[in-house]
């Protein structure tokens, strides 16, 4: 069976709007983070797939995804840090409680 | 004549200003006199030159074939303001000024030697040395004015010397008030002569007198028609110059501030607003005579507010109690007649047009005998105040006694300004009637009246100084004669106003320079000697003992004595126009406006921005969800937009 | 580029503030050495400067503008640091430097900051010499902004009373007027290639070169001229003067209603009138009567205030409002008037914030309802107040008269009667001037003493006193002898009389 785009993309689709609905509707900092991350994900799985069935013999893409995953993964270590000292400052990671800096 | 002269009679006064108005923290009272008295006397002494030189020379520089020329002796660029607009400061002579040179620098040399006695124990006696400089200088350069704009220059300057000098004791408020007043009083009259230079400098494209005057019809050309509510330019021009004049000579209803400036030390009285600053606007009328004879209404204007004037101040002089004050109407009254002789010099053309020149001649040879009398008066007075130490002639009475020389010298003041052959007033006061009697009975005999007035006055304050009653307080503190420096030159002006009827005036200052022979008309001589001589006699036998003659005058007409007492509560009119009216009302209301309105819309404006910053500020959250939200509606919102479009 | 003199204008005060950096926080002398030598050769530069271009005018060089210039700054906007002075410029560049001179010696002790004051002010006058030397319009309000901003610390940190409230509002009301201004220039920018060409700033092509479209003209004509306008406190835009001056320290008021809102009328003429001469004929009416208001409404508005420096605030609009007056009535003796008002009320008014901050200094009181008699307690400042005073309110022999006399002489050459009334109203204007500042006089320096504690206070020090004679020794130079300075500025005016004319 020959795949078309689409099979890919829906699923990057649904991610999104997951990671979206999650981003927007979770308190918990981590579940914000990890839905940050679905988002990403899906953002990363559009350029493989636009790159392997668009511009097959070009290498950006995969290049580009590779970089994103290791900044994720930088940017998830430095929310993580962010967060495990916020929890010992305030005791809490809910974000209602976590708005010291609003005003 | 060199440019040497002239500019020294100008610069030692304005040197000496500065050098008394500088320096003087650094010297002794003495120094500072001396060297006042000393500089005045050059310039005396340099302008008699001067004047007598243009007057007895007979150079053919100053009289052609029996005329007198006007002379410019010289004229410098001050300031171009187009090509043809250009004030030049200059110096000319011609016979009123040199006229007024004689009288300015006599009386203020005079003044400046009486001060020496009078201010002796004042503080502040370098300062009022310099004043006195400054208004010489200033009062010098008005009247060698060549031209309208160096007039105007000047005009200023003796405005804010008058200023300086009304407001000398700056510690009393009356002072302080009076001197205000009299500023801005003149100020707006200025206004008037300002606007008056602008209308007539812009037609004739000139500001100068001799360029002005020799050829009047000319400049009534270049109007070229051009009228305003019903009357020509030129004559707006005339008339608005004049009330420039009727500002600084008090006339009516420009007076007020002249009473009031008798707060100022009083030989300064004497020197400004009696025998010098005052008759500038006499002056004035006397140097554009021949334009305001190509426009007789401005000259019919001239003479009814001289006319209203002269009345109503003789009617005020009655009841006053203080007599500088009484000696201030006299002078607003003496000027007025003054005006009314220039305003009937023009006689109605019977055969074209001609001039008769005897009410200009008059008018000028009264400049001359009152500014010596006048001042010999307030001289006189001050010597009085000097004894006394109060302004007021309930304090005085019986003083012939204990001070000879000022009873004597006062007396012939008194006779002089009533017009009693043979003191000068009754010569000029003559030749005024019979100039008015020629131009019209009415103002004749207006003007007649006026001088009994004036004479019932005079004596009224004579008799109430000198005989009366005695004040009770002369026991402890006997009133005396002043000091030398005082006394010299009240005899000095005595002796003048003796002899002074008898100069040749006719001969020497007539309008157009021919000379004019003066003949004593017999019936207005007649008429006018008997008026005053029944005015000096009702006054001595109301005044000369203590009697209840004045109380039961008094109590006959008690509401017109009060208002003439409260001059007619002119003061209070002004009063209630400038603080209610415009202090009150206009500024006041400007003010509000300009704090709430204007300014109440600028905060307004920043008001509604900060309002809005407000209201949309919850926008800004700072939860992230909350962006993310609107990021991924707005996202949605475009890739729709975007679908939509493309097909 | 330094070879030219006009730009040691800008470089000396940029110099001195280098110096001012590297002198210590606390180090007054240092400091005060700094300002001094910098102010001295500003003025020893100005006058120089004069004489030079004296000499080159009397030795009949006639260009239009002397000492010129030109350095690309930015090519795709054909910007340029152009140079150039007309004898007005010169004399206003003359009276800057009196001015930064005198203010220099009037803020003798500053407190707090002494340093970062005098940093700000160094910033300020170079904005005001960049503007009089540019004549390229973009560096032109840049210099305009530079010397703007500077206001806002300069208020904010070293004034008195509500100095937040008032610089905040002086500076947004000057930005706006900056903003309808920046409008103007763009406009004019982009219509001075006259088919199709490169498009230039420059003043003097523009003059040369350009024919604006008559429809843009009156746009632009009120954008530069409301722009320009709000600086030189021209009704109803004037609130900003009396806060703000109130607010700011003694030597910022002077440098204000000295020499900063004379960039207001200067820029009114040299762009707005001079490059939209057709405008400026048919528009000039609509600005006669907003200056004529300005003119009398300051006056008024002066006579009932009771703060001193609000009663010179006010009449610095009315007398601000002569000047663009002036200006409006297109002929060259009434814009030789508003020259000669610019210089005497830079210098008069200079003198009079100078004289209020050194009274202030020793009352602490700025209301004259509770001052009286202090003529008695300190005479030189007195007597220099009533010198201010007399020329203020057009005494001959001082500055005030000459410039309001050749105004109103220019003013009344326009012979309908529209003109006549507004002439006749703006004179009157001289009457309420010597109501208000004989009042002031009054009470402030006659009469008896208020406060008891007054007498103890002492007379001038030696800096104030220099500081106060410079000034009048100007004040009474001009009033005496005004022909040079007039000849000087109507040869100036001959290039833009010509271009009103033409556009008739």
């Amino acid at each position: 069976m020959d795949l078309s785009m689409l099979w890919y993309l829906v699923p990057s689709v649904v991610m999104l709007a997951c990671g979206v609905y999650g981003f927007v509707t979770r308190k918990n900092l981590i579940a914000i983070l990890i839905s940050l991350e679905l988002i990403l994900n899906s953002a990363d799985l559009n350029f493989v797939v636009f790159n392997r069935y668009l511009f097959p013999d070009m290498m950006e893409g995969m290049v580009f995804t590779l970089f994103s995953i290791a900044i994720a993964a930088a940017e998830t270590a430095v929310a993580i840090a962010i967060i495990i000292n916020v929890y010992r400052a305030v005791g809490a990671t809910d974000i209602n409680i976590v708005n010291k800096m609003k005003h | 004549m060199g440019i040497t002269l002239p500019i020294l009679i100008l610069a030692i006064p304005v040197a000496m200003f500065l050098i008394l108005g500088i320096g003087g923290v650094f010297m002794s009272r003495k120094t500072a006199g001396v060297l006042g008295i000393l500089g005045m006397g050059t310039t005396m002494t340099l302008a008699y030159i001067v004047a007598f030189t243009y007057f007895f020379s007979g150079s053919p520089e100053f009289i052609v074939e029996g005329v007198r020329q006007q002379v410019q002796l010289f004229d410098v660029t001050w300031l171009a303001f187009t090509q043809k607009l250009v004030v030049n400061i200059g110096f000319i002579l011609d016979p009123i000024s040199a006229m007024m040179l004689v009288v300015i620098t006599t009386i203020s040399f005079m003044v400046h030697l009486y001060s020496w006695g009078y201010m002796e124990h004042e503080p502040g006696f370098q300062r009022y040395y310099a004043f006195l400089s400054l208004f010489s200088f200033s009062m010098l350069g008005l009247v060698v004015a060549t031209n309208i704009f160096q007039m105007y220059i000047f005009w200023e300057l003796v405005g804010v010397s008058s200023y300086l000098l009304i407001g000398f004791f700056y510690k009393l408020p009356s002072a302080v008030s009076a001197s205000k007043k009299a500023f801005i009083v003149t100020r707006f009259a200025d206004l008037g002569f300002l606007i008056g230079i602008l209308v007539l400098s812009y037609y004739s494209e000139s500001f100068n007198f001799i360029t002005l005057t020799h050829n009047p019809e000319s400049v009534l050309m270049s109007t070229g028609g051009a009228t305003f509510m019903g009357c020509s330019a030129l004559t707006w021009a005339m008339v608005l110059i004049f009330v420039g004049g009727m500002g600084k000579s008090a006339m009516m209803p420009l007076h007020i501030w002249l009473p009031d400036a008798m707060e100022g030390p009083t030989p300064v009285s004497a020197l400004i607003h009696a025998a010098t600053m005052v008759v500038a606007g006499v002056y004035l009328v006397a140097r554009m005579f021949p334009l305001y004879c190509v426009v007789d209404a401005s000259l019919t204007f001239v003479t009814c507010v001289g006319a209203i004037t002269a009345f109503y101040a003789a009617v005020v002089a009655c009841t006053q109690l203080d007599i500088k004050r009484v000696l201030a109407f006299s002078t607003i009254s003496q000027i007025a007649f003054m005006m009314v002789s220039l305003g009937v010099a023009y006689d109605r053309p019977i055969e074209g047009i001609h001039y008769t020149g005897l009410g200009y001649m008059a008018g000028m040879f009264h400049l001359f005998t009152h500014a010596m009398f006048k001042a010999l008066l307030f001289l006189g007075a001050g010597a009085l105040i000097h004894a006394v130490h109060s302004n007021n002639y309930t304090k005085m009475g019986g003083l012939r006694k204990y001070m000879p020389i000022t009873h004597l010298t006062f007396l012939i003041g008194c006779l002089a300004i009533a017009g009693i052959w043979p003191f000068s007033g009754f010569f000029s006061k003559d030749e005024m009637l019979a100039a008015m009697f020629a131009n019209h009975w009415f103002w004749g005999a207006w003007m007649t009246m006026v001088a009994g007035l004036t004479a019932f006055y005079m004596f009224r304050l004579y008799y109430l100084i000198f005989w009366w009653d005695e004040n009770p307080e002369y026991a402890e503190h006997r009133p005396h004669d002043a000091p030398w420096q005082m006394s010299v030159p009240l005899i000095f002006l005595a002796a003048v106003s003796c002899v002074a009827g008898f100069i040749p005036f006719g001969e020497l200052v007539t309008w157009n320079g021919e000379p004019y022979h003066i003949h004593i008309e017999g019936a207005v001589a007649a008429t006018s000697l008997t008026v005053a001589v029944l005015a000096i006699a009702l006054a001595t036998v109301m005044y000369r003992k203590k009697n209840e003659w004045p109380a039961r005058v008094k109590n006959m007409w008690p509401g017109l004595w009060t208002a003439a007492y409260h001059r007619f509560y002119w003061d209070e009119i002004y009063m209630f126009i400038t603080h209610k009216i415009i202090f009150g009302g206009i500024c006041r209301s400007i003010a509000w406006f300009d704090r709430h309105v204007i300014d109440g819309a600028m905060n307004g404006m920043a008001w509604i921005t900060q309002k809005t910053s407000f209201a949309i500020r919850g926008m800004q959250s700072g939860q992230i969800q909350a962006y993310v939200l609107w990021y991924f509606l707005g996202a949605l919102l475009l890739a729709a937009v975007t679908w939509l479009a493309l097909i | 580029m330094f070879t030219n003199i006009l730009i040691w204008f800008v470089v000396i005060p940029v110099i001195m503030m280098i110096g001012l950096g590297l002198c210590r926080n606390s180090g007054m002398k240092a400091i005060r050495a700094v300002m001094v030598v910098g102010s001295t050769a500003l003025l020893a530069l100005a006058i120089w400067l004069c004489v030079q271009f004296l000499q080159l005018r009397a030795a009949g060089v006639d260009d239009e503008m002397l000492f010129t210039g030109s350095w690309l700054w930015y090519a795709p906007l054909n910007i340029h640091l152009a140079v150039g002075v007309d004898g007005i410029s010169v004399l206003m560049l003359m009276l800057s430097a009196i001015i930064v001179f005198a203010g220099t010696f009037a803020s003798w002790k500053i407190t707090p900051l002494p340093k970062n004051f005098f940093l700000w002010f160094c910033l300020l006058s170079t904005g005001v010499f960049g503007f009089f030397i540019s004549i390229d319009m973009f560096t032109m309000f840049m210099f305009y902004e530079v010397a703007l901003i500077p206001m806002y610390l300069l208020i904010g940190v070293w004034g008195t009373g509500r100095k937040e409230y008032s610089a905040m509002k002086l500076t947004l009301m000057l930005m706006g007027g900056s903003a309808f201004l920046m409008l103007g220039l763009l406009g004019i920018y982009w219509h001075s290639a006259p088919e199709g060409g490169q498009c230039t700033w420059n003043i003097l092509e523009i003059s040369h070169n350009a024919s604006i479209d008559a429809s843009w003209q009156y746009m632009l004509f009120c954008f530069t001229f409301v722009g320009f306008g709000v600086l030189g406190a021209m009704f109803p835009f004037h609130t900003w003067s009396p806060d703000g001056h109130a607010c700011a320290p003694t030597a910022v008021s002077m440098l204000h209603a000295g020499v900063l809102m004379k960039l207001g009328g200067y820029g009114c003429f040299r762009i707005a009138i001079f490059l939209l001469p057709q405008a400026a004929n048919e528009l000039a009416w609509i600005f006669i009567i907003l200056t004529g208001i300005s003119i009398v409404y300051g006056a008024f508005s002066a006579c009932v205030q009771t703060d001193l420096k609000y009663i010179n605030a006010y009449s610095s609009v009315s007398h601000c409002g002569m000047v663009l007056f002036a200006i409006l009535m297109l002929n060259t003796t009434a814009m030789t008037g508003a020259i000669l008002q610019m210089l005497s009320h830079g210098l008069m008014t200079a003198l009079f914030f100078a004289l209020i901050g050194m009274i202030y200094g020793r009352t602490h009181t700025r209301d004259i309802r509770q001052m009286g008699g202090l003529m008695k307690i300190m005479p030189y400042l007195g007597v220099c107040y009533m010198i201010a005073g007399f020329a203020s309110l057009g005494l001959p022999g001082l500055s005030g008269f000459v410039a309001e006399m050749t105004i109103f002489f220019g003013s009344f050459q326009n012979a309908d009667l529209f003109h006549r009334v507004f002439v006749i109203c703006a004179t009157a204007s001289i009457v309420i001037t010597a109501v208000y500042i004989l009042r002031v006089v009054g009470k402030l320096l006659l009469g008896p003493v208020q406060d008891k504690h007054h007498l103890e206070l002492t007379d001038a020090t030696w800096w104030e006193r220099f500081s106060t004679v410079t000034l009048i020794v100007c004040i009474a130079g001009i009033g005496c002898f005004p022909n040079w300075i007039n000849e000087t500025i109507q040869h100036s005016f001959v290039p833009i009389i010509n271009a009103i004319q033409a556009a008739v």
